[in-house]
């Protein structure tokens, strides 16, 4: 085996990148999941926020813009699976696998025109002379701004999740809905703000696919990403920093994968191509073998909820 | 996935609304097409879909198309097949590998249905197959990838390890070699005919380890999209691609199916319909050469277009020999041509390609 074309920081980098839309979406997934609610719409909502980010993008001439119109795309979309669930108190499951359904079918039909077009560059981290520091500056330090984005949403997420009120009061309506009802919450508006901050979340990952990892508009690009977030949240047992981890992992074993083709390491291809699936199973197996792991999963997790019964 | 099962569900209402009387629109052929991908993938899907579209240009009325894309390869295809079959299809064009088996039960299930599989080798009396000697046009884009090359590392993004890609992947080196003996080339297998975000990570994993030209036979134009994002050259495939040019895109391999789509509709048309089989190349108008852009010398340019002559008339085989297999045992001898037998169940390297097939 040769591994002397593999370069760590170019490895890094590309990791990141790749991890991006997913953990995007399961930071969102995360917060509406630790609300209780569970929206399968994942998908749905990652390749509207695709659509519509690269159609705004493509329009302004505005990246940034673009990222805009892909959270408020998908905001929309998934305040449609918030008055169905919250409101209508349909079922959450069928809910959300009929979100997905719609989303893609939208995703295609608003997408048609954009074939083959070419979205403005997103803009770059550049610090002179930090960005080029050695292996860490280009590891670290020249991703375009929504890596960074992310990171400060898992941040942000932890903090709220752990240190506010307002965090307190969310887990409470995830944990028990009920009682959370009792002590005078708005169970009802909170768990819609969470599922709109899961859709915007979502669409931010599925832009990323269309303007900085692709990038470019095709009809179904995202090509089960969505499912892969919904995955992370389960295999991070609901916790922002192992959200962040299982997307890397994730997202590391891909890129790996690929250069261990690419430099012609002696491992069949099978093996690597199916590695970041099996290990996420391996992980998640261990996690649920642990009590503290699906055992972790917010005790209201999916149930609907009325004030009046 | 999803939403194929939904447009299949879709199907299956006009299927059975339609199978109750197929004799009512006996007037004119119906004309099915089913792809593996969205028809505005940029590529492979798109230009079967605009074939099929030229075709109806050309025959206007006279003919009703049907299509469906995104179709799986596996037990979808078939429920799909089955369904067209029902819905009075008498012509059906399966465009992908996979479609094989399933087109081959489902022509044993409609004898008077008539089937065209492309790039596959299973015939039936109500079944032929087509396809474009891919390799040719790989023989010009591997020598200009030869020359352009600075670091000496080309790279193949491979789909599935077919007969189709390896020759691909064959012809490429080959010619890249003859211009550049130093040059090597890194395959890498995404298991998939379309999926933008996974050809984007094969592309970047490749120029990560150090590849600057890279050939794609996969669907989608992500690969070039990364390439004119991060540095590199590549080609069209299956479409011109030339939103790409004049770089990173220095020239493509342009599938050109609307002839051939004519052709076997009139056939239908006349009732001289057989079941064929068809592989045509650059000489035929099979296979096209886009147009060569960006940085390529002009002498270069020439002795491209002089191959791509040469093939066409038929004075020049891409794999002329001498030859040896990748274990270094002689295939072909100086100045043999491999038979098309060979070609077509290709499942070997040629020399000099490290890394194994995956099986």
């Amino acid at each position: 085996m040769d591994f002397s074309s593999f370069n760590a920081a170019l490895l890094i980098a590309s990791l990141m990148v790749a991890a991006t839309p997913v953990l995007l979406a399961a930071i969102g997934e995360l917060v509406v999941e630790r609300a209780g609610v569970l929206n399968l719409g994942v998908e749905g909502m990652m390749i509207t926020g695709a659509i519509c980010g690269f159609a705004v993008a493509v329009n302004t001439g505005s990246p940034m813009l673009g990222f805009v119109g892909a959270a408020a795309g998908s905001l929309v979309l998934s305040l449609l699976f918030a008055l169905l669930t919250q409101l209508a108190l349909a079922n959450q499951v069928a809910s959300g696998l009929s979100l997905t359904l719609f989303g893609l079918g939208l995703s295609s039909l608003i997408g048609q025109s954009y074939g083959g077009q070419k979205p403005p560059r997103a803009y770059r981290l550049d610090i002179p002379g930090i960005s080029d520091i050695p292996f860490f500056g280009r590891a670290f330090l020249q991703h375009d701004m929504m890596v960074y984005v992310s990171l400060a949403l898992v941040a942000g997420v932890w903090a709220l999740l752990k240190y506010t009120r307002a965090g307190l009061i969310l887990r409470a309506v995830g944990e028990n809905h009920d009682a959370a009802h009792a002590l005078g919450y708005k169970v009802i508006t909170i768990r819609i703000l969470a599922i709109a901050f899961g859709g915007a979340c979502a669409g931010l990952g599925g832009a990323y696919l269309s303007l900085v990892r692709v990038p470019q508009w095709t009809d179904g690009m995202t090509a089960g990403a969505g499912w892969i977030a919904l995955a992370i949240v389960v295999f991070a047992s609901w916790k922002p920093w192992r959200a962040l981890i299982g997307a890397y992992l994730f997202g590391g074993i891909t890129v790996l994968q690929l250069n261990f083709q690419a430099a012609g390491v002696a491992v069949p291809v099978q093996l690597l191509s199916m590695s970041p699936y099996v290990i996420t199973i391996l992980v998640l197996v261990v996690i649920s073998a642990r009590s503290s792991g699906a055992g972790a999963a917010p005790a209201s997790l999916g149930r609907l909820f009325h004030a009046g019964r | 996935m999803k939403r194929r099962t939904l447009l299949a569900g879709v199907t299956t209402a006009l299927g059975l609304g339609l199978a109750v009387g197929p004799a009512l629109a006996q007037d004119k052929p119906k004309i099915g097409f089913v792809y593996v991908g969205p028809v505005n993938d940029g590529g492979w899907s798109q230009h079967h879909h605009e074939a099929a579209m030229a075709m109806k240009a050309h025959f206007g009325d006279a003919v009703e198309v049907v299509e469906q894309a995104s179709v799986p390869e596996g037990a979808d295809a078939e429920r799909v097949l089955t369904q067209m079959a029902l819905g009075g299809a008498d012509l059906i064009f399966t465009t992908s590998f996979g479609y094989m088996e399933p087109t081959i039960d489902v022509a044993k299930k409609f004898p008077k249905v008539k089937f065209e599989h492309a790039t596959g080798y299973k015939t039936a009396p109500n079944v032929g197959v087509y396809s474009a000697r891919f390799y040719e046009g790989r023989a010009i884009e591997g020598f200009l990838a030869g020359h352009m090359t600075k670091s000496n590392k080309i790279g193949y993004i491979g789909s599935f390890p077919i007969p189709e890609v390896i020759r691909g992947i064959n012809s490429s080196f080959i010619h890249a070699q003859k211009v550049n003996p130093d040059v090597e080339i890194s395959v890498i297998w995404i298991s998939t005919w379309f999926d933008p975000a996974k050809e984007a990570d094969a592309t970047q994993a490749l120029l990560d380890q150090g590849v600057d030209v890279v050939l794609a036979h996969t669907d989608s134009t992500a690969p070039l999209a990364v390439l004119k994002e991060k540095g590199g050259l590549g080609f069209g495939q299956a479409a011109d691609m030339y939103e790409y040019a004049p770089e990173p895109r220095i020239s493509s391999i342009i599938d050109e199916w609307a002839p051939y789509y004519i052709k076997r509709v009139q056939a239908v048309i006349d009732g001289t319909w057989e079941s064929d089989n068809t592989w045509d190349g650059i000489g035929a108008g099979m296979v096209g050469i886009g147009e060569i852009t960006g940085p390529v010398p002009d002498d270069v340019k020439a002795e491209a277009m002089k191959m791509k002559d040469d093939i066409a008339s038929g004075a020049y085989h891409p794999f002329t020999g001498p030859l040896n297999k990748q274990d270094g045992s002689p295939w072909l001898a100086e100045g043999e041509v491999a038979d098309d037998g060979t070609l077509a169940g290709m499942n070997f390297y040629v020399q000099g390609i490290t890394g194994s097939i995956p099986n």
